[in-house]
């Protein structure tokens, strides 16, 4: 669990680096270097292979719901550090400077918004918040945004980028697991749908728990996903990898997901699954 | 013979020195004074250890060869016991154990990690570390007891879920987070016991449950204290300052409101006595298995939710202390 967060992390950082002072990109896909503005124009997806560049939020609101529908959700939540952590630096320390870099309380935003005319809740993970790993305040932000979809009878999106369980949380981190996919059985009873969009890259506890467990799992094109972390398979099986392993690509051909849709065609995709799901029952 | 661990070598010369002694010349007046006065000294030394372990201490007892896991409590504590194997989809995981047994008159689905006895077992079970079809069979398991009305009782013990390529390919993350979702909902009670190792995920997947009990000296963690000590560290080898920050001992968890009751441990852990361990462990789980019984299943869903959904840290603008956290 967070196996993933510290190679994810180091890679955006230096890809970060890239997009601030470069006019240039390396895909980490494919490795091609290309222009900035020619992938922005491309819905930050890398022209040459397809890979979906990681979106902020407020990227990913913009490009899913329904201009101006989203109202964000207890945005004022905020972790605690319930084990007084501390390892080379204090956990305390890390929330700060990830608080100060996001502008954000935590790793996850909730709200309600529309997708084609559709009402519905949504939570969407920031990967830049400590590696979008789940801790408490993750696994409430789920609840709560469940809770308003059984309140208010809508069906709930959640889309995932995160390395996992977050570790400075220990054992509780463990039971978000446990407690989000309690409040999915409540939705399931319900028959209210939940879509799961898996974005680059989605593991650990949090693959384990949530992102499983959609109605419908929708996934973008090249993005990684898995339960652990290529490294640490790696090194216990001292094989090298197979070719597109933990790719979305590679889930799909074993049936464990959906679809792989691209962003061009998300906001589309999801709202004809949600008329499907909800209309006329 | 006992095997002491590198924290024991003091215990081990006192008593090589003692086992010495009473084979040379026991006899002897002032041999058996002497033999009397150094058994005296084990026993505080004993008692002044394993009164003051690090959690780097206990996680080395949890992890002990010797400690005994689900075979070996079935053996002591049930009757009847039955093995039932497979996922009727991929194959069977002998990581995972599973079956129904009689326990003080009543039919019970018992299901848990198994490390193994020996090389040649462990190898057999993949030393506790499930696969995907592991973690089905388990559920399979569950919804039997379900449909018949059997409560189901989990021994948890495992370094985690198996980090390998089928592993992936079969959908691992699937197949805990199903077992998740399921037992938050499943209709009869479970108690689930943390036996010895509770690493992460793979324990967790047969961790849902009405009562978490669990034995003194186990662990349950998010992570290992190696693995987390390898990304925050950057250095392995500081896996016993890992132990310590990620609070995994049986105190921090009751104190944390993960784990419901703590069940004591025979002197120096339960492999030193596998039957008084099984005695305590019977009783608790008896207690709590009757007092879930005497309730409606739907009352008990209800709390089963409640529990997990509670368990937070978190803090609202106008409160500085944790929602709904026991106080610290
Ligand atoms: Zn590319």
């Amino acid at each position: 669990m967070g196996w993933f967060t510290k190679a994810t992390s180091s890679d955006t950082e230096k890809g970060k680096l890239n997009i601030v002072e470069g006019m240039w990109r390396k895909c980490p896909h494919c490795r091609a270097i290309i222009y900035r503005k020619e992938i922005e124009r491309n819905e930050q997806v890398c022209p040459k292979c397809e890979y979906h560049f990681p979106l902020s939020v407020p990227e990913r609101l913009a490009k899913l719901v329904d201009e101006g529908s989203f109202e964000e959700w207890d945005a004022e939540v905020s972790p605690m550090d319930p084990l007084g952590f501390v390892d080379s630096q204090p956990y305390r320390h890390r929330l700060q400077s990830a608080q100060e870099a996001t502008g954000q309380k935590d790793a996850l935003v909730i709200g309600k918004g529309r997708i084609q005319d559709i009402p519905l809740t949504l939570g969407i993970f920031d990967f830049r918040f400590m590696g979008g790993s789940m801790g408490s305040v993750v696994g409430e932000k789920i609840c709560r945004a469940i809770d308003r979809a059984l309140e208010g009878h809508l069906p709930f999106l959640l889309v995932t980028t995160s390395g996992g369980a977050r570790m400075q949380e220990g054992t509780l981190s463990l039971m978000q697991m446990a407690k989000t996919a309690a409040s999915l059985a409540q939705l399931d009873r319900a028959r209210l749908p939940f879509l799961s969009l898996l974005a680059d890259p989605t593991f650990g506890g949090v693959t384990a728990s949530v992102a499983m467990l959609g109605d419908v799992i929708l996934a973008e094109p090249r993005a990684l996903i898995g339960f652990a972390g290529p490294r640490v398979i790696e090194q216990t099986i001292k094989q090298r990898l197979p070719d597109g392993f933990q790719r979305a690509e590679f889930l799909l051909e074993r049936g464990m997901i959906d679809a792989i849709v691209h962003r061009r065609h998300l906001r589309a995709t999801v709202g004809t699954i949600l008329r499907h799901l909800t209309v006329g029952r | 013979m006992r095997d002491f661990l590198e924290f024991e070598k003091p215990l081990k010369e006192l008593a090589d020195r003692i086992d010495k002694l009473t084979k040379s010349e026991p006899d002897k007046p002032a041999v058996q004074r002497l033999i009397r006065i150094l058994k005296t000294r084990l026993a505080r030394m004993e008692h002044d250890l394993y009164s003051s372990l690090t959690p780097w201490q206990r996680t080395q007892l949890a992890r002990h060869p010797q400690r005994p896991s689900i075979v070996r409590y079935v053996n002591l504590l049930f009757r009847d016991f039955i093995e039932l194997h497979g996922d009727r989809t991929f194959g069977d995981d002998h990581a995972i154990v599973g079956g129904f047994a009689s326990f003080e008159g009543r039919t019970v689905c018992v299901i848990g990690h198994e490390k193994g006895q020996g090389v040649k077992d462990r190898i057999r079970r993949n030393f506790g570390m499930p696969h995907p079809e592991g973690y089905r069979k388990a559920l399979r398991l569950m919804k039997l007891a379900e449909k018949f009305h059997r409560p189901v009782i989990t021994f948890i013990d495992t370094p985690g879920a198996y980090p390998g390529v089928g592993a992936e390919e079969r959908g691992q993350a699937e197949a805990i987070a199903k077992n998740l979702f399921s037992m938050a909902t499943l209709r009869v009670p479970i108690v689930a016991i943390i036996t010895g190792e509770g690493g992460s995920g793979g324990a967790l997947a047969l961790g849902v449950a009405d009562r978490v009990l669990m034995l003194e000296h186990a662990i349950y963690s998010v992570i290992s204290p190696e693995g987390c000590a390898a990304i925050l560290w950057n250095d392995a080898s500081k896996a016993p300052e890992a132990a310590a920050a990620l609070k995994m001992t049986s105190e921090e968890l009751l104190r944390l409101g993960i784990v419901d009751e703590v069940i004591p441990e025979p002197l120096g852990g339960a492999h030193r006595n596998h039957e008084a361990m099984a005695a305590q462990l019977a009783k608790t789980l008896s207690a709590h298995l009757s007092a879930l019984e005497a309730q409606p299943i739907d009352n008990l869903l209800a709390d089963r939710y409640e529990k997990y959904r509670r368990m937070a840290a978190v803090a609202t603008p106008h409160t500085s202390s944790p929602e709904c956290l026991p106080p610290s």
